[in-house]
């Protein structure tokens, strides 16, 4: 099993916050973990070096809050840092005349065809009118995937066979959008090695014959250390103005995120977070920074768990949480909620110190275990739910045998959410000491 | 064991070949520090530093490149070694161990109807990975038949009804929107019955790992191969691109969980990424790389060599 960053920075941190005080050496034992965490998360090597030269050279400075623990002081410095590296999120620039012509590159299978649909989609909501070009000769059906796409979306496709050479399509559908009043052109190029000198070099006409406004990285989030290489070469050869991730809603950390803007400054104008049409998002660093850290990503679970139950509870099953008042009821509510909205690990693991939880709680919390979970709390009183340091052990065997467990299982979970307990109380500590009481390594987080 | 399909010397060297020429590229980027490193020099300090950087670099891994580095460095101490041409020899074969696995696939052993499931998240090369193993098999007498499983996807029926054409395969189908485990079915029927084929390979719908739904989807795919054919599905390939990080790991473990992967296919090896996180899938979860992909056409496809995969590193 990974361990995450917030598991292994809570390690080294419990230790610094004992010892009080922050030494160049403190600093240099968290910076190794802070390094390996960001390898673990693909941000590249060199990229990493001087991430960490940047966080150490702030940690060991001046500006130690007196609100915050040192090992606080050293999360806030790293997540600021990512925060500062991965940029703020930019639009399209969709100025000057029409049409626009947007270009979309990549490797092969980082997901540009789905990514201009995506986009078809979201530019035609906000009143475009969206042209979709098929300038994929080579994969075979590329075109039929856009136009069986368009179709769907009622976006027409500009596409002239596996033929025509892809600059010649692209120039042919520019002309067309201008003849036909489209405001906005987007081109699917086919995937391409960045080494592949005849595939760049196409690249390189379509955009002197099309002079796109937006030319768009499309980058699988799983991408690995060669993402700064793939950025590197595509940014030089065709000139970037942007980048998009996919595949977001899997469970990759997205180090490689770091690494384009890193190698390219240019903005992160979107996030891929599905395979359906929709589900195309405006990038929020702070969340992004929080994912590669490991933190959790506790905007995203609320507005997940907005679209589930309703407003009022969450955001009172969420401020509780955050003052630390955690109950049983709580914690079986948390848990119930969650499993409604998908698979448990992966909700968990976006609540702060929630991934360490699990962990805690167990190594992975299957379907059935939660089952138990459930039997064993529903069969507590409310007054043992509130209260459970009153659960002795005749009340135990009661509720053992109500839920259809043991003693021992009971037992465990008492534990379990002892530690859960804990954990949320140093957590909720953490956000009071914060100037507007907001949560350590979370700007904007709207509760507590 | 009798082979029904055995490669002939000649193919060996070409398939080593390919993958060395493709492993070229990635040789004079990073990774081709590993041979200058390896000039007969002192060791020090340092060696061991750009090692680590090397094989990260590679994707190797955190993790499995400190137990690597570590364990090389322990060997180099016991064994009193002082160069870094010594050291290679030594790193070389903790590589080649972590990559150990038996050459047999149920793939090639002789059975009326060998069912390949193959499975992978969105984009990894799937289908056209599939297009060049039918190719592959075909060529050596093999009767292949594929299933167009991803009735998911836009056009990807199509996509693979392309590919058959090409290789001159027959692909079973339904459309898009069918349920994948009816078109198993079918096509399990239509290799015992009309096709008379006995390689069926299964192309199913690109799918995150961390997906729920989507991989109980894959249990049931799975479910109908067993339930139809003794011991099937007989190979379940994880196809994972080469440029995949650490996340290769998550899918791996996922994928082996739902469906029970037997085997990788590691494609893009063309590009210039390493695949290093293949060392911890085989070694944490002990599935073997089996096939690698070299580039788009349906040729581009070696049969996985640890040796010369390793070997290629330090050229
Ligand atoms: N350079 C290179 N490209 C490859 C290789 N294998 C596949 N590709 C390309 O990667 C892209 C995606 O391949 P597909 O076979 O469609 O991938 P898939 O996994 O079936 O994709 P989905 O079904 O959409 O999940 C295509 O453009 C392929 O040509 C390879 O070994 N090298
Ligand atoms: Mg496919």
């Amino acid at each position: 099993m990974f361990e995450t960053l917030t598991e292994k920075l809570q390690t080294v941190f419990d230790n610094l916050s004992r010892r009080g005080k922050l030494t160049e050496a403190d600093v240099d034992a968290a910076m190794r973990e802070v390094r390996l965490a960001l390898l673990e998360a693909d941000v590249n090597y060199k990229v990493v070096k001087d991430l960490v030269a940047r966080v150490k050279e702030r940690a060991v400075g001046a500006e130690v809050m007196k609100s915050l623990t040192p090992a606080q002081q050293v999360v806030k410095i790293v997540h600021e840092e990512l925060i500062a590296t991965l940029g703020q999120p930019a639009k399209l620039d969709l100025s000057g005349p029409t049409p626009h012509v947007v270009m979309l590159v990549g490797l092969q299978g980082s997901g540009k065809t789905t990514t201009a649909a995506k986009l078809a989609l979201h530019l035609r909501k906000s009143g475009q009118r969206p042209l979709l070009v098929a300038a994929d000769t080579y994969r075979p059906a590329a075109i039929h995937q856009l136009e069986v796409l368009g179709k769907q979306l009622d976006i027409p496709v500009h596409s002239e066979g596996d033929k025509v050479p892809p600059p010649q399509i692209c120039a042919n559908a520019v002309r067309r959008a201008r003849e036909s009043a489209y405001t906005v052109v987007i081109m699917d190029t086919a995937g391409r090695l960045q080494i592949n000198e005849d595939m760049m070099r196409e690249l390189e006409q379509i955009k002197q014959l099309t002079k796109p406004q937006e030319v768009l990285l499309v980058a699988d989030a799983m991408t690995g250390q060669q993402a700064v290489n793939v950025a590197k070469t595509f940014h030089e050869r065709v000139g970037l103005t942007g980048l998009i991730l996919t595949k977001m809603d899997g469970d990759a950390r997205g180090g490689a995120a770091i690494s384009m803007r890193e190698v390219t400054n240019v903005p992160i104008k979107f996030v891929g977070v599905g395979e359906k049409v929709d589900a195309l998002e405006v990038f929020h660093p702070d969340r992004m920074a929080g994912r590669i850290l490991g933190m959790g990503d506790v905007l995203s679970l609320i507005e997940k768990a907005q679209a589930t139950m309703d407003e009022e509870k969450t955001r009172s099953a969420a401020q509780r949480l955050m003052k630390g008042e955690f109950d049983l009821e709580d914690f079986l509510g948390q848990m119930q909620q969650m499993r409604k909205m998908g698979p448990l690990s992966q909700l968990l693991d976006m609540i702060p110190g929630m991934g360490r939880l699990t962990k805690e709680i167990a190594p992975e919390v299957t379907d059935k275990q939660m089952k138990q979970i459930e039997a064993i709390i529903s069969s507590m009183t409310r007054e043992e739910r509130r209260r459970p340091e009153i659960i002795n052990a005749s009340r135990k065997r009661r509720i053992a045998r109500g839920s259809g467990t043991t003693v021992q299982d009971v037992n465990e979970l008492l534990s379990q959410f002892k530690q859960a307990q804990r954990l949320m109380k140093q957590l909720a500590a953490q956000g009071k000491g914060r100037r507007g009481g907001r949560f350590p390594g979370f700007p904007g987080l709207p509760l507590g | 064991m009798l082979k029904l399909f055995r490669r002939t010397k000649e193919e060996e060297l070409a398939d080593q070949q390919r993958l060395h020429d493709s492993l070229e590229k990635t040789r004079s980027g990073f990774m081709g520090r590993l041979s200058t490193l390896f000039q007969p020099n002192e060791l020090t300090e340092q060696t061991w530093e750009e090692l680590e950087e090397t094989l990260i670099m590679g994707d190797v891994g955190v993790e499995t490149t400190l137990a690597l580095v570590e364990k090389v460095r322990q060997r180099a101490r016991q064994e009193g070694l002082k160069r870094t041409d010594q050291v290679q020899a030594v790193l070389k074969q903790e590589m080649l161990a972590l990559l150990d696995h038996p050459a047999e696939m149920a793939l090639d052993e002789p059975r009326l109807l060998t069912v390949v499931l193959v499975v992978g998240v969105n984009g990894s090369g799937k289908t056209t990975s599939i297009a060049k193993l039918a190719k592959l098999y075909k060529d050596h007498g093999r009767k292949v038949v594929l299933a167009a499983a991803d009735t998911f996807r836009a056009a990807a029926v199509r996509q693979l009804e392309i590919w058959g054409e090409r290789v001159g395969v027959d692909v079973i189908s339904q459309g898009q929107g069918a349920d994948p485990g009816a078109v198993v079915y079918d096509a399990i029927r239509a290799c015992q019955e009309s096709r008379q084929a006995d390689l069926l390979i299964v192309d199913t719908a690109g799918r995150l790992h961390t997906k729920y739904n989507l991989m109980k989807e894959l249990e049931k795919v799975r479910n109908v191969a067993a339930r139809q054919v003794h011991k099937a599905p007989h190979e379940v390939f994880l196809v994972l691109d080469a440029t995949t990080g650490q996340n290769g790991l998550s899918q791996a473990r996922h994928f082996k969980e739902a469906v029970d992967i037997t085997g990788v296919i590691l494609t893009k090896l063309d590009g210039t990424a390493k695949g290093g996180i293949v060392f911890a899938i085989s070694k944490e979860l002990g599935v073997p790389v089996r096939f690698v992909g070299t580039g788009e056409k349906v040729d581009d496809i070696a049969f996985f060599d640890a040796r010369t995969f390793v070997e290629s590193l330090f050229k």
